[in-house]
């Protein structure tokens, strides 16, 4: 192999390095991620605590516990997937599909009366 | 404009969108997911309270239990990103041992699934029991297949690490199964709020 193949091959690895941490220079870190983690705990740790007391809550149980789901869900889609962080058309992609099935479902859940019952 | 953009992720990816397309794909596959899921979950609600036998919801649960299961997930998703950041500084040991770690936690939450729905048999509950066993089954065992494939993933790609055959940017394919790990985490999330916390209609007591 000659010194120009090894210098083109260098170069092409050096610009792989480079396109790879231009790609990912928007993501967390591993302290910021730790923190999303004991986010996360601590929202799980508020649902278990609610259900155990879920007789003097009420009607406000469901609502809350729904609330409380919702916000893990965005926690790990725009932190640990990068949703937050990524090109937008990702998230279009993600959300195309989500807001389709959640749409789709609740119609279902609606022509059966589920909320009624 | 719409030029210049598309000019420009040419020089960033090859590729006509600017982003890589395999990333694309796997969004769109994780799309279509939410269908799957959202189909399965719907069921589940749509007949929760109907059963006209026992054993219910109430009297095989154990709440505690399935926290702790919830935990080990949540934090399977934590090893996964610390594997997805060493990856992306090149650092091949952590890497490798997050994922190891990613893999064990999910093994963990899969044993724990067995070892819940052989209890729940022992219990007198099993896929044709009554409308809250075939709509548990099927959604929590569908949940634990895709668990199941992403553990292969994890640890296919930990093979390949050693056998040093990942591409030259290693931080990719972490990406791509992070991104299928994360979102059965996502999945568990709803599961356990659905069908563990709300408590059933009047009739599964």
């Amino acid at each position: 192999m000659s010194d120009a193949q090894i210098e083109r091959g260098a170069a092409e690895i050096e610009g792989i390095h480079e396109e790879s941490a231009r790609a990912h220079a928007g993501h967390p870190g591993a302290k910021e991620y730790v923190r999303i983690f004991l986010i996360l705990i601590a929202i799980t740790a508020v649902e278990v605590a609610l259900y155990y007391i879920r007789d003097e809550i009420g009607a406000w149980f469901i609502p809350i516990l729904f609330l409380l789901a919702g916000s893990k869900f965005a926690l790990v889609v725009l932190w640990f997937m990068h949703l937050k962080f990524d090109s937008r058309r990702y998230s279009r992609f993600f959300v195309m599909g989500l807001a389709g099935a959640m749409t789709l479902y609740m119609i279902v859940l609606i022509t059966f009366r589920v909320f009624l019952r | 404009m719409a030029d210049v953009s598309i000019a420009k992720g040419h020089d960033e990816h090859g590729t006509t969108t600017g982003l890589p397309h395999t990333k694309l794909a796997m969004w769109l596959f994780l799309s279509s997911e939410c269908l799957l899921f959202g189909a399965l979950i719907t069921t589940y609600i749509l007949y929760r309270g109907a059963s006209i036998k026992g054993p219910y919801p109430a009297q095989v649960f154990d709440i505690a239990y399935t926290s702790v299961s919830s935990f080990v997930l949540l934090a399977s998703s934590l090893t996964m990103v610390l594997a997805l950041a060493a990856a992306q500084k090149r650092d091949f040991t952590r890497m490798r041992l997050w994922l190891l770690t990613t893999a064990m936690l999910g093994l963990t939450f899969v044993g724990g699934q067995v070892y819940e729905f052989t209890s729940f048999y022992r219990d007198g509950l099993s896929i044709t029991t009554n409308l809250f066993g075939t709509t548990f089954f099927v959604l929590t065992g569908f949940h634990g297949v895709h668990v199941t494939v992403g553990i292969l993933m994890l640890l296919s790609l930990t093979g390949m690490s050693f056998a040093d055959r990942l591409p030259e940017d290693p931080a990719f394919p972490v990406e791509m199964v992070g991104l299928y790990w994360h979102f059965v985490d996502i999945v568990w999330i709803i599961i356990f709020t659905v069908v563990y916390l709300i408590p059933t209609g009047p009739v599964g007591k």
